[in-house]
């Protein structure tokens, strides 16, 4: 129960910073992949002192309150993985954060945010399926939906899954937005949309809005981190390396390559997720009926 | 005080410019001068702009969308006219659609003369202009500070 409580404080502090860094990081290689010096480290911290800091312009008042519960349930759902508790309810915490988000873009009633924040849903339809399915092949593996049973396992999950593991990997370009399934917002300027699903946040608002994505970029590598970790603590730390090397590619794909249109991504999306983890989890269930991790 | 001038963003629009002095702003975010170095970030956005560039002489028609999109960034802000035609009308200065420079319409605060301005004169424009960004949030604490004391007074 204390280190429980303990990994959630611990969760809730450090994740804006870990969340920060890496965004920091993204910055910086991508400057280096294009033969730039790039900005400081630092560069995502000095941005949102300065959002903080700016004059509060608000076309509509509820998106401030929209956008604090996006916020706030998003810090749920990484705290009731790291309290250990079931991985399909985090995920369903996961959704409802997702629609503040729509709900704060829609409120605006600008066309580029209504435009953004319907993209963001047939992207949440591109990604919840595989989503799903993560869970599914969790539980026929550890027999338990329990983050705590499916963490501290006899063996790594990825063992038994690698299928699930690609297709998760895959979707995780489209829950970070990055290219070529950038389609809701973009972190580039000189869009056709202009900055989409933020646009008509500034200030506290948008501050608000990339705390939430720290927080949720956090929260999707620590469940990436389940299909590495068992009982020994060597596998937390082939956790942390695969999760590095996974943001690595996440960010040398960003910088290959241009966004595709919004019905090719829902294809490519269900194809891999069918492909790669329906099979997997389809022979998973014919070879073995009872696997107790 | 907090320390902004690290964080400029920057909006970009367009007048009535030729597209010359356009082309010099984009390339002051390509690899070659890399403006990202100094946090600067191009976003569409007036909402989550600091610093407003425009570029080419203002027109009767184009004053109203230059004063909106002036409106519609929070403060602090700062403005910069990039090239001679934003800085007082350049060669466009007697046709009779033209009204004059940006400042015929909204206070501006730093002026880069050129035609085209250079990316480099550019940049220094920017990072000037981010200097009276900084003066600019003192100015804004100091209003909200008035307005507390005038609202509890």
């Amino acid at each position: 129960m204390k280190t429980k409580i303990i990994s959630v404080i611990a969760y809730i502090i450090l994740a804006p910073i870990i969340g920060g860094l890496l965004d920091g990081i993204d910055r910086k290689i991508s400057a280096r992949m294009q033969r730039r010096v790039g900005p400081p480290l630092l560069q995502p911290f000095y941005d949102l002192g300065k959002l903080f800091n700016k004059q509060v312009i608000v076309v509509r008042s509820s998106q401030s309150f929209l956008l604090l519960c996006y916020l706030i349930f998003m810090i749920i759902t990484g705290a009731m993985l790291y309290a250990g508790v079931d991985l399909l309810m985090c995920m369903f915490v996961l959704s409802t954060a997702a629609m503040f988000l729509y709900f704060a873009a829609c409120v605006t009633s600008s066309p580029y945010s209504t435009i953004g924040a319907s993209r963001e849903l047939i992207q949440i339809m591109a990604y919840e399926p595989a989503v799903l399915l993560t869970c599914v092949g969790f539980y026929l593996v550890s027999g338990s939906f329990e983050v705590s049973d499916i963490a501290f396992g006899k063996f790594s999950d990825i063992i038994y899954l690698p299928g699930v593991f690609l297709a998760y990997i895959f979707i995780l370009t489209i829950k970070m937005r990055k290219s070529p399934f950038d389609i809701s917002t973009s972190h580039h300027p000189n869009q056709e949309i202009v900055k989409g699903i933020t646009s008509e946040m500034g200030a506290r608002n948008l501050a608000f809005f990339t705390l939430t994505e720290w927080y949720e970029n956090v929260f999707l590598l620590s469940v990436l981190a389940l299909f590495i970790t068992n009982r020994s603590p060597v596998s937390f730390l082939a956790a942390v390396i695969v999760i590095l090397v996974v943001y690595f590619l996440e960010i040398l794909i960003d910088n290959c390559s241009a966004r595709i249109k919004y019905f090719d991504m829902v294809k490519l999306a269900w194809a891999v997720t069918v492909v790669l983890a329906g099979s997997n989890i389809w022979i998973l269930m014919l070879v073995k009926q009872n696997i107790v991790n | 005080m907090y320390n902004i001038k690290r964080s400029p963003w920057v909006l970009h629009y367009d007048g009535s410019s030729c597209n010359g002095c356009d082309i010099e702003v984009l390339a002051c975010l390509t690899p070659v001068y890399d403006a990202e170095r100094f946090g600067i970030v191009n976003t569409g956005d007036p909402m989550q702009a600091d610093i407003l560039l425009i570029t080419g002489g203002i027109n009767s028609q184009n004053a109203a969308v230059v004063k909106q999109l002036y409106e519609q960034m929070p403060r602090p802000k700062v403005v910069a006219a990039i090239g001679v035609c934003a800085c007082t009308g350049g060669v466009f200065k007697d046709c009779y659609n033209i009204l004059g420079g940006v400042d015929k319409v909204i206070p501006v605060d730093v002026y880069v003369p050129g035609c085209a301005a250079r990316p480099q004169a550019i940049i220094d424009g920017i990072v000037k202009a981010c200097d009276i960004f900084q003066q600019r949030l003192a100015e804004h604490e100091q209003m909200i500070k008035k307005n507390k004391t005038a609202k509890e007074g």
